[in-house]
Parts: structure tokens; C-alpha cells; sequence
């Protein structure tokens, strides 16, 4: 393409052009990264395969051996993709809490999400209560996804209260983590030996309980949401410059944060409810994303989905490469060795936009 | 000719009534007409009122235009997020829009921030900047869409001395080039009296008085608004100006 010196964009619009280009080959940079780590999570077990065969049985599962593919296919897939689709719904539910309550610290794990969803677990493990009688081999995961969501939903009727501020609504998440925690606590001290050891199992957060059924859940519930955040990309990263000046621009504000803290709501309980509290995600996928993309939501959605899917899927690397034959908690890992990069990360950009 | 003209229009929080009856003459577009008052008289509930983020009492009648071209500029300058001046700019423009960009749309970025000399910041992130940078940043945001109706909150309250002048010049050439009715509240009756042709003077919610600007300027109408007691004089190029000479003494 020729273009006459005319008609060449001025060099503000130019550097514009490039800044795109720039931040388009970092998400590619994510996605490439991701499907690496994914390759190495599924290589990674009890039973060490070269990367090389994996990526084989993936693309040819008939060519593959059988033990192998029972291995790749059945097991290890599973709990890899799961990472991949948890990790991304926590980091773009997070995401999302932050640009509607403008607030650095909002996460499904700081406004009580985690602790609501642990809560409801340990009520099947420990008293054996299912809160929606039925399915009872799925009593603990529908336990937690009911007392996420009606953490969720308290949040949500609270901020529709007129005179409700962004504040308000951040301090009454943290209300909600201690009381949960405390009534946790609680059910800890009664509960027998047996069941006490699940639910400590259950809040250190794991993936191997991760079944093909749970990774098509939480895709679908991300398949669906993605779209409605993305049209709404140019109003959210409005909201970011304050609601008044929002509005002044034409976006409906309540009405925007009401419709996203119901989407973010499915998108946090969902993926806690299937793998436990893993609190670190929801807080710096978003924040990396911030870091390297802006807040154009236009890159920072998808680069928050990226960022976080990446973090959790490396940390089931991690979580399996640290002890050869163990698999540590995830929940355990992404804090222990997330927390310094994050520390790094947010100490050398110095980009002060909170 | 774009015209706005106010017809007893109310407005308040709750049940507080802030504003009462706001009647004005149509206001004409072309040149900058400021709305003075003193703190609390009303100035930000007539604007959101005006803009439609508040509802009340009374009919506002947009002359030969439509209610979409109006904008609005909050007076609030604590613009803080990981954006850089250019995609602040952006994002005012593509409201509502779909997520590419053509080449006209990134001129019309270009064009005012050359217009509120912005270009040399465009790369920087709004965080990095000064509290008179953001507050010309606002502006330019309010502006890149080309509205008709433009309500502007103390445009100028954080710039300098020298960027107040610049602005308020770039202003009024915005103004007499697009025929745009600009309403700006302004606290500097000086900076009013060197670049407004009109004057509304709000207080406690209600007009006082609305015209050409030196008609309503007077001393006795600067007494009422804020409590001083001054003189406006000419200076010695023949120029209006307000001399203050102290608060005034209860009557």
C-alpha cells in the first residue's frame, strides 16, 4: 500500500498506530506463552512425557498409544484446560470489579466471593447440608456456587441502595470475608477429623477434581460473557474516568455497573465453586493486564482473560514441577511465587493509575 | 443560529431543591456566555440539569439543534486511569461506537489537541500529568465530537494564568467558528468581562440577572453575588475591569 505524503496521518495518530501494533503482538505474545504452558502442564505428572509426544496425542489422538492417550485425554487435559478457563474467568471477573467499583483491591476474593464460596463447601463436607437438595455427588460445588452468589447478589442489591458509593460496596465485601471466614472457623471447630482435613483441602484451592464437564462449564459461561464486556468496551474504560464524566459522556452508569456485577457474579462463583479459593489471580491477572496493555478495554479484557489464564496454567506447572510426584495446592503456589513478581512488576513500571 | 433557552427549570437531590424557576432569554451561539454565582448558588445542578443527569421541574428548548449535540464537562479534573491523553480523547469520540478507527476520526484527535496545545502530551498517561494539563485534557475530550451545546464547569480553575487566557481564546474561536452556544461557569470576573458577551448570574438556584455582560457586571450585581464591594473601571486602553476594594459591609 502507497500512501502520498498528503495523506500520511500525522505523527500523533502514527504513534497511536504503532502503540496498537505494540499491544497487539504483547497479547500475541500471551496467547503463544499460554499454549506452551498448557503443553508442558499436560507433560508435566506422575508419568514424564517428552512435550513433543503430547502436542502428538493432542493433534492425533487415534496415532497415540492408549495408556497415553488415556493419560493425556482423560486426566491431565482436563485439569489443564481447567486451569486455563479458571484462571481467565477469575482474572476478567476481577478485572471488571475493578473498573466498576474503581478500586485497585476489588477481586471475587477481597469482597467475600472465595470466602462465601468456602463457607458453602464446608456446609456439605462438614454438617453434610446440601442447599439444593438433589444432586448430591455435586452437593459441596452447588454449596459454594449458591454462597458465592448470594454474597454476589447482597453486594449487588446493596449498590442499587440509592446513596450507595464504590466505597461502601468494597468495605462491605471485606465485611463479608471476615464474617464468612469466622463462620468457617466455626464449622472447622466442630467438624470430625475426616471432614476437617476436606475442607482444608478444599480452601488451599486444586485443580484434580477437574473433569471435561467443569472445563465446558466454565468455557461456556466465558464464551458468553466475553461478548457482552467487549460491546460494552469504550463505556467501561469510560467509567474509569469517574461516573459523573462518564455519564456526561452517555453511559448509562448504574445501569452499566448493575448488568457487569451480575456477569462478573456468574464468572467468580462458577470457577470458585469447582476449584476452591485460589485468591491471587483475580487481583494481578487484571494488574499485569493494567501494567502492559492500559485500560482500553478493548486489549485490557482480553489481556486480562490472558494474563490470568497464563498465571494459573504456569502455576500448575509449578505446582507439579517443585516436588517430583506431588502436586502441591495450587492456591498455594500462585501466592507464594506470584507475589514477588507481582511486587516487581508493580515497583518497576511506577505507572501510578490508581 | 444555535439557541438554548431555559423555562423555569427546577432541580435538586432527594428532596432538596437546589435550583427554582431558572428562566432565561435564549442564549445565543457564536460567543462564550458565563455563568457566575458564588460557590453553592447552583452553577453544577443547572448544568446536569441542563444535560438531562438530573430531572426537574421546567423545560429546556434547544434552538435548531438536537439534544445529542450538547456536552457537558464536569468540573471535577481527578481523571486517573492507565490511558494516555490520546485514547482519553478517543474514547469521548467513539461512545457508542464500534472498536476501529478510521484516519478522519484520528485527525479529529489530532486536531484538537492541537487546537488546546495537547500535542506534545498525547503519548503521556493521564496519571503523569498536572492538575491544569488534565483539567485541558477535559476540555479537549468535551470538544473532539464538534457539539453544538457545550456546558463547561470552571474550565479554567486549575490553569495558569497564561493557559487561561490561551483557553479561553481557543474558546471563543471554537465558538465563533461552529456557531456553538458555550456556557461556562467562571469564577474570574475579569477573564468574564475580557472574552464573555453574556452573562448569567445565578444565585441561591435562581437567576438574578441574564444580558450583555458589562449590563449585569455591575458593582452593585458583583456585591449581591459574592458579598464584595468593588468598582468597574476603564482601564487606561479603555477596557472594563473589576478593582476590588474589600468585603463588603452588611447593609
Amino acid at each position: 500500500m502507497t500512501l502520498s505524503p498528503t495523506a500520511l496521518p500525522p505523527t500523533n495518530a502514527r504513534a497511536y498506530r504503532a502503540l496498537i501494533a505494540r499491544r497487539l503482538a504483547i497479547l500475541a505474545g500471551f496467547a503463544a506463552l499460554l499454549l506452551l504452558s498448557v503443553a508442558v502442564d499436560i507433560s508435566l505428572g506422575p508419568a514424564r512425557y517428552p512435550v513433543a509426544d503430547v502436542v502428538r496425542t493432542i493433534l492425533s489422538p487415534g496415532a497415540a498409544d492408549m495408556q497415553m492417550r488415556v493419560v493425556v485425554w482423560d486426566i491431565r487435559m482436563p485439569m489443564a484446560l481447567l486451569a486455563v478457563t479458571v484462571g481467565a474467568s477469575l482474572s476478567m471477573a476481577g478485572a471488571q470489579m475493578q473498573t466498576i467499583l474503581a478500586n485497585p483491591l476489588a477481586s471475587p476474593f477481597t469482597l467475600g466471593l472465595s470466602a462465601a464460596a468456602s463457607f458453602g463447601a464446608a456446609l456439605a463436607m462438614v454438617l453434610g447440608v446440601a442447599l439444593f437438595p438433589g444432586a448430591l455427588t455435586l452437593m459441596v460445588p452447588i454449596n459454594a456456587f449458591a454462597m458465592a452468589m448470594a454474597a454476589a447478589l447482597l453486594i449487588f442489591g446493596l449498590s442499587t441502595l440509592r446513596g450507595v458509593t464504590v466505597e461502601t460496596i468494597v468495605l462491605l465485601g471485606i465485611a463479608l470475608v471476615f464474617t464468612f471466614n469466622a463462620a468457617l472457623a466455626l464449622l472447622q471447630y466442630f467438624a470430625s477429623e475426616q471432614a476437617l482435613s476436606a475442607v482444608v483441602f478444599w480452601t488451599m484451592g486444586s485443580l484434580t477434581k477437574a473433569t471435561w464437564g467443569k472445563v465446558a462449564v466454565t468455557a461456556a459461561i466465558l464464551v458468553v460473557t466475553l461478548p457482552l464486556f467487549a460491546r460494552r468496551a469504550w463505556a467501561l474504560t469510560a467509567i474509569r474516568l469517574g461516573e459523573v464524566r462518564a455519564a456526561a459522556m452517555g453511559v448509562p452508569v448504574r445501569r452499566l455497573r448493575l448488568e457487569a456485577l451480575v456477569l462478573v457474579s456468574v464468572l467468580a462463583a462458577v470457577p470458585v465453586s469447582f476449584v476452591g479459593t485460589i485468591g491471587f489471580i483475580g487481583i494481578v491477572g487484571p494488574h499485569v493486564a493494567r501494567l502492559l496493555l492500559g485500560e482500553d478495554q478493548r486489549f485490557f479484557l482480553p489481556g486480562a482473560l490472558l494474563a490470568g489464564a497464563l498465571i494459573l496454567s504456569a502455576t500448575s506447572v509449578l505446582s507439579k514441577a517443585l516436588l517430583p510426584g506431588a502436586v502441591l495446592p495450587i492456591g498455594i503456589i500462585t501466592a507464594l511465587v506470584g507475589v514477588p513478581f507481582f511486587m516487581a512488576l508493580i515497583l518497576t513500571k511506577g505507572r501510578k493509575a490508581w | 443560529m444555535v439557541t438554548l433557552a431555559l423555562d423555569q427549570i427546577g432541580a435538586g437531590y432527594g428532596r432538596q431543591m437546589i435550583l427554582r424557576g431558572v428562566t432565561t432569554p435564549p442564549i445565543e451561539g457564536g460567543a462564550l456566555t458565563a455563568l457566575v454565582g458564588a460557590n453553592a448558588a447552583g452553577k453544577s445542578t443547572l448544568f446536569r440539569r441542563i444535560a438531562g443527569q438530573l430531572k426537574g421541574p421546567g423545560t429546556v428548548h434547544f434552538g435548531g439543534i438536537d439534544r445529542t449535540e450538547l456536552r457537558y464537562m464536569p468540573q471535577d479534573t481527578a481523571m486517573s486511569a492507565a490511558l494516555t491523553v490520546f485514547e482519553t480523547i478517543i474514547l469521548a469520540l467513539k461512545q457508542g461506537g464500534g472498536w476501529r478507527l478510521s484516519a478522519a476520526e484520528l485527525a479529529q484527535v489530532e486536531g484538537v489537541l492541537a487546537r488546546f496545545d495537547l500535542s506534545h502530551l498525547a503519548d503521556r498517561q493521564l496519571p503523569e500529568l498536572s492538575g491544569g494539563q488534565r483539567q485541558a485534557v477535559s476540555i479537549a475530550q468535551t470538544l473532539v465530537t464538534r457539539p453544538r451545546i457545550v456546558l463547561m464547569d470552571e474550565p479554567t480553575s486549575a490553569l495558569d494564568l497564561y493557559r487561561q487566557v490561551e483557553v479561553l481564546n481557543a474558546l471563543a474561536t471554537y465558538a465563533e467558528e461552529t456557531g456553538a452556544v458555550m456556557l461556562l461557569a467562571l469564577h474570574d470576573i475579569n477573564q468574564v468581562m475580557r472574552s464573555c458577551r453574556s452573562v448569567i448570574a445565578l444565585a441561591g438556584g435562581q437567576v438574578l440577572a441574564t444580558g450583555p455582560t458589562l449590563d449585569v457586571l455591575g458593582p452593585e450585581m458583583i456585591r449581591s453575588l459574592y458579598g464584595i464591594s468593588c468598582r468597574v473601571e476603564r482601564c487606561s486602553r479603555g477596557c472594563p475591569m473589576m478593582i476590588v476594594d474589600g468585603v463588603a459591609q452588611p447593609t
